[in-house]
């Protein structure tokens, strides 16, 4: 039942003459879903949104948005869902208050309603204090709620985020993922574009795009588990050491390691059988290495689309 | 269809009143009106002359006179010999050289009439025209001057005319004393409006495309109408201020009175405002930045000044580039203008000039609601 999707596109394109920009997307994206929409820049996620947001032309394929086609119901979707774009996009010289009402009343909200959302927004993103500063004076993380309030006055079912959190600290970011979680518990489907492999941990299900086409996609564990992740025999291990840049060269050439990147101050290897800890530990005794660990994990996000995309890459390269 | 139009006219008239720019919206128009009013008089006058006086007697030195005191020539320099002229003309020094040969005045009493050379600079072919028919002028009733002298040139002796010359009598319409400014200055008022209204919508959505907040508006229900109305209305009450003030200047200013009737002139001017500001929309939604904006605006704005009327009149503008003229809006305004102001003209004798305008209008605003389709591509 399609009933059951707050999007899905079938075979979704967009070409800009010669160049294909969205490949035969084809996405189910389940109501009430945190949906992460995963790939490098210039991969086709700003333009996969536009599409499905009814700011682009179909080039062919389809896309329906809580159950609505998205090229015969122009009007209708847009008061289905808000959309926050990667750049700031209310007006710097307004006020918050004045950016929200604004929204408010273009969306048709009546003059009662709009005063009654507008508070209410206000106090709900802690922005009550800031009411009636200029919006080009916030600051990053301010910017940013007002921008999420602004797509929310109209309680759409289904939120869009273009990069949400490019450019603001930590802290904001987290705040912001506070209330995307809130938004999500509320029942509102969110759709957000990121390529911060953190950012992808949280979400409850993933697709990942790479030059115009869609890779995989699926829960973050069942992507974890994809065989082309971790083949059969193979496993991932977590190494702690104090020097992990020394070591990822004389490690990657020790018998049954298949592969190996640094994660923060650790290093992931991928494993096969052939692989014993004792050889490693000599290496590194010989390399005059003080102190290490390893430890069984199981792969992280970064791991399974560095993966995919090697994968790819060499898949390519063959044909 | 027309959704959003009030939230976007409040809008706007906040982005207005907050823009610094703002304060000099009405100070540029009334600047210019005053500057180029003045500074630009289509009369010719203090053409920067020359004297050459070979023959030194009272007869060339009242000739030199007479020249001096026209409006036309202005004496500045007196020279020696023909050859210091002629580098002086070539320097552009001067642009009129007057010569008075040796035996100018035994030519006059001997009752022969006497010859003067007059060079005249013909790269400004305005000024040299007007050179020219002053100094013929003066050819003619100059001999008077000089008592002495029998009156007898052929273009007035009535002896050889006869009873058969037909006596042309002139009466000057509108403008009896052929004034410049009441053919310039309202023409001006048209251009003033034209530049400044274009200017003014030009950049209203480009602005908004650069900020990326267009495509903020293009996700919520906004309709194609209320967003291109919406747009209009501040504006429209900024260029209905200009046109107040600037017709103010025009009366009180250059003492140019109103012939015909005020409403009517409001009105119409009212529906130019909206020709004009439309036509800055359909600008700002097809340029990408605002400094494609701007240039697009000049490339309508070098026409409208040269091809409307407003300095060279329409029925000399070679045939085949007449037709663009009717392409050029300002064109028809600056025919209402001068028809009600300098001649009073009633509204039903302009209805050709309003069809026009409305006519155009309603094609800007349909162009540019169509592309306010709800995409970015």
């Amino acid at each position: 039942m399609s009933d059951d999707y707050a999007i899905t596109t079938t075979d979704l394109t967009r070409t800009f003459g010669d160049f294909t920009a969205v490949d035969r997307v084809s996405l189910q994206v389940p109501r009430g879903a945190i949906y992460g929409f995963l790939g490098p820049n210039g991969s086709g996620k700003t333009t996969c949104v536009r599409m499905i947001c009814g700011l682009l032309g179909i080039s062919s394929g389809s896309a329906q948005l809580m159950g609505l086609d998205v090229a015969t119901h122009p009007a209708e979707i847009r008061r289905l869902y808000g959309y926050m774009s990667q750049k700031f996009s209310l007006y710097q010289d307004l006020t918050v208050l004045e950016n929200l009402r604004f929204f408010g009343r273009i969306y048709g909200l009546s003059r009662s309603d709009v005063r009654t959302t507008v508070d209410a927004q206000l106090e709900s993103l802690g922005l009550a204090p800031y009411a009636d500063r200029r919006a080009g004076l916030l600051s990053g993380g301010w910017k940013q709620r007002l921008a999420l309030g602004a797509a929310l006055l109209h309680k759409p079912r289904v939120l869009f985020l273009d990069e949400p959190t490019a450019g603001i600290d930590p802290v904001a970011r987290r705040s912001l993922w506070n209330l995307l979680f809130e938004l999500s518990d509320a029942g509102v489907t969110i759709f957000v574009t990121t390529h911060y492999m953190d950012e992808a941990e949280r979400c409850s299900h993933l697709a990942y795009i790479r030059s115009a086409r869609l890779l995989v996609y699926g829960t973050p564990s069942s992507l974890k588990a994809l065989p082309d992740v971790t083949p059969a025999g193979n496993r991932w291990l977590e190494l702690s050491c104090a020097t992990p840049t020394r070591l990822l060269g004389p490690v990657s050439k020790l018998p049954g390691v298949e592969d190996s990147t640094i994660f923060g101050d650790t290093l992931h290897l991928r494993v096969a059988q052939s692989f014993e800890e004792a050889e490693a530990d000599e290496l590194f005794r010989s390399l005059d290495e003080t102190e290490w660990g390893f430890r069984e994990v199981s792969p992280g996000l970064e791991d399974v689309f560095v993966t995919l995309t090697r994968r790819e890459q060499q898949a390519n390269q063959n044909v | 269809m027309f959704n959003g139009l009030t939230a976007i006219a409040y809008k706007e008239f906040l982005h207005v009143v907050r823009d610094p720019a703002t304060r000099f919206v009405f100070v540029i128009p009334l600047f210019q009106l005053l500057l180029f009013g003045f500074a630009i008089d289509l009369e010719v006058t203090d053409i920067p002359t020359a004297v050459v006086d070979l023959d030194s007697t009272a007869e060339s030195r009242e000739l030199h006179r007479v020249f001096a005191n026209t409006a036309t020539f202005d004496v500045v320099s007196v020279l020696a010999t023909v050859d210091e002229l002629d580098a002086a003309l070539t320097a552009a020094d001067v642009k009129v050289g007057v010569v008075i040969p040796d035996g100018f005045a035994r030519e006059l009493r001997r009752g022969g009439g006497a010859e003067v050379l007059v060079m005249i600079d013909g790269s400004y072919s305005t000024e040299a025209g007007t050179a020219l028919s002053t100094a013929r002028a003066i050819g003619l009733w100059a001999p008077s001057r000089f008592a002495n002298v029998r009156v007898d040139t052929p273009e007035i002796d009535e002896r050889r005319v006869g009873p058969r010359r037909i006596d042309v009598r002139t009466r000057l319409l509108y403008n009896p004393n052929l004034r410049s400014a009441n053919f310039f200055v309202p023409g001006l008022v048209g251009i003033i409006l034209q530049l400044i209204t274009l200017l003014l919508t030009s950049f209203a959505i480009v602005r908004e495309r650069e900020n990326g907040t267009f495509e903020q508006l293009m996700v919520t229900p906004v309709g194609a109408w209320g967003l291109l109305v919406g747009k209009l209305i501040p504006y429209l009450v900024i260029g209905i201020i200009e046109t107040v003030l600037v017709l103010l200047a025009m009366v009180h200013v250059f003492g140019i009175p109103i012939a015909g009737a005020l409403p009517a002139l409001m009105m119409l001017s009212v529906l130019f405002v909206v020709t004009s500001l439309s036509l800055g929309v359909i600008i700002s939604t097809f340029a990408r930045t605002q400094t494609e904006a701007i240039q697009v605006s000049f490339l309508i704005l070098l026409p409208s000044i040269l091809l409307s009327g407003f300095m060279f009149p329409l029925s000399s503008v070679p045939a085949p580039v007449q037709p663009i003229t009717y392409l050029i809006p300002v064109r028809y305004f600056i025919e209402i203008l001068r028809g009600i102001i300098v001649r009073g003209t009633p509204v039903s004798a302009l209805w050709f000039e309003a069809g026009a305008l409305a006519a155009y209008t309603l094609v800007l605003l349909i162009v540019g609601a169509l592309r306010f389709r709800k995409r970015l591509d």
